[in-house]
């Protein structure tokens, strides 16, 4: 129990009169590399997003290291929480979106060291280490005082991602992080991602249509249908020998899409 | 006689050269009127469009409400209003100020709805990463969101003055002399309208080229590196 990092526990979040997570119950371990797949409107992203602090919801508790993320404790009853204890949580968080959304009007080096310095209190030059040890991470040494738009989509993601690390998060959240890329360009990002997976111990939940590098980074592939987590397990079997009708429809679709 | 200026009516180019220090005067009015009603219609509007952003109805509704009843009544009724209607109640300004007021306020109703338009223009995406970086709301406010909204809503605040620098005469009702009051007063005392009211003409279509212009060199001077303005 003690190694669970993420747990949903009976979550619900509604948009007005459509539920998008019903009754979610969902885990994910410290280290553990987990991929969501699914159909469109399934509630991957509302997932990431409601860890995120971006999405409240309605019913339920999420829980990030053992505390209620959405709830705070008040005379051993759980209330919802005030923006105080959403940044302590958040802290533990971070991540790296489809849209990319660096802020276009700083420079890469801006990017990755304004929240390091005015949240985590770093100094300038500390901050300034820690970005150019991340771009040298990300492959982009030469590109810190580059403006976003001057780079290649792929190479603006992985500022994105060298971004979130700079926060030092215990949980790293990808939203569909290759899909507003040209097709030549996901490699390099999917290529930083499965670096990260097999050299930190950082854990990662993965929102992807790339079926195979999911196969290869995941230690478990969640399929997520109508905002439950439809069937889960570990990538050999979820591709090879899926037990449930939905998700062999799903997958079938995704890997034979002319058929 | 205007200003310590005489008129010479003995050819129409004699009276030109000779009112036009008149009505230099009277443009400077029309200046100071148009930079004070800017002024407050600027501020005013920012102040508007943050509290009409509030997520608390109680402050949103009211400002909304007090913002479409600016905009949908003339800038002559608010004017008259000021003028006629506050001195009952003891709030008696000089018709410089409420002229410059009115223009303020009347226009602070459009200048809301540019800072609303820019910062809504921002994407979304932009808060959201702010804030999964946890960067509290004012920096997030003030460093990543209006440097984004700012070149956006230059150019938009720079029409609203042109139009309040042609909006100007209508103070004249409340007895400020700008430049198409002197203009008159010296029609009224000469009979000659036509060469008056034609250097008018002549001196706002030069104002407003002039502004125009420097709202231009303003907007190109403004830092948009690497916003993507649509
Ligand atoms: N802010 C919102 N207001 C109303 N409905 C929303 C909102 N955000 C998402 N939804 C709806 O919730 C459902 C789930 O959205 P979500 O983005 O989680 O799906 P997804 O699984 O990520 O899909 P995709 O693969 O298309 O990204 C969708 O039907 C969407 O229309
Ligand atoms: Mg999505």
């Amino acid at each position: 129990m003690t190694d669970t990092l993420v747990k949903f526990d009976r979550v619900t979040k509604r948009f007005g009169d459509f539920t998008v997570l019903k009754d979610l119950d969902f885990e994910v371990k410290k280290g553990e590399k987990v991929t969501i797949i699914g159909p469109s409107g399934s509630g991957k992203s509302t997932v990431l997003r409601v860890l995120m602090t971006l999405e409240p919801i309605n019913e339920g508790v999420v829980y990030v290291d053992g505390r209620p993320l959405w709830h705070e404790e008040k005379n051993g009853r759980l209330v919802p929480a005030g923006e105080a204890h959403l940044r302590e949580m958040r802290r533990s968080l971070g991540m790296v979106f489809q849209q990319f959304n660096l802020f276009p009007h700083m420079t890469v080096r801006r990017n990755l060291i304004e929240a390091p310095v005015r949240v985590l209190g770093l100094s300038r030059k500390e901050a300034n280490k820690r970005a150019e040890e991340l771009l040298a991470m990300v492959g982009l040494t030469d590109q810190a005082d580059k403006y976003p738009q001057q780079l290649s989509g792929g190479q603006q993601q992985r500022v994105g991602i060298a971004r979130a690390l700079a926060m030092r998060p215990q949980v790293l959240l990808f939203d569909e992080p290759t899909s507003a890329l040209d097709p030549e360009l996901v490699g390099d990002v999917l290529k930083v991602i499965q670096q990260l997976a097999e050299e930190h111990d950082l854990t990662m939940l993965l929102v992807t249509h790339e079926m195979d590098f999911a196969r290869q980074i995941s230690d478990r592939v969640c399929f997520f249908d109508q905002g439950t987590v439809c069937e889960e397990g570990p990538p050999e079997q979820i591709f090879k020998t899926p037990k449930n009708q939905r998700t062999r429809e799903f997958l079938h679709a995704v890997l034979h899409p002319n058929e | 006689m205007l200003f310590g200026y005489a008129w010479d009516t003995s050819s129409n180019w004699a009276f030109a050269v000779s009112i036009l220090p008149i009505l230099l005067q009277g443009m400077i009015v029309t200046l100071e009127a148009t930079v004070l009603g800017f002024f407050i219609a600027a501020v005013l509007g920012l102040i508007f469009a943050v509290l009409r952003a509030v997520p608390l109805r109680l402050v949103s509704w009211p400002t909304i409400f007090i913002v479409e009843f600016f905009r949908d009544t003339p800038l002559l009724i608010q004017l008259f209003f000021l003028y006629f209607v506050l001195p009952e109640y003891g709030l008696l300004l000089p018709a410089f100020l409420t002229g410059a007021v009115a223009l303020g306020v009347q226009y602070s109703a459009y200048t809301s709805e540019v800072y609303r338009a820019g910062l809504e223009a921002v994407d979304r995406g932009q808060g959201e990463a702010s804030r999964a970086l946890n960067l509290p709301p004012a920096h997030t406010f003030i460093k990543i969101i209006l440097p984004q909204a700012i070149p956006r809503i230059i150019p938009a605040l720079g029409n609203y003055l042109i139009s309040i620098m042609k909006d100007v005469p209508v103070l004249s009702v409340v007895t400020v002399v700008e430049m198409l009051n002197v203009a008159k007063i010296i029609g009224d005392r000469t009979f000659q309208y036509m060469i008056p009211l034609t250097m008018v003409g002549a001196l706002y279509l030069i104002m407003t080229l002039l502004a125009s212009y420097l709202v231009r060199t303003l907007d190109n001077r403004l830092p948009t590196q690497g916003i993507p303005l649509k």
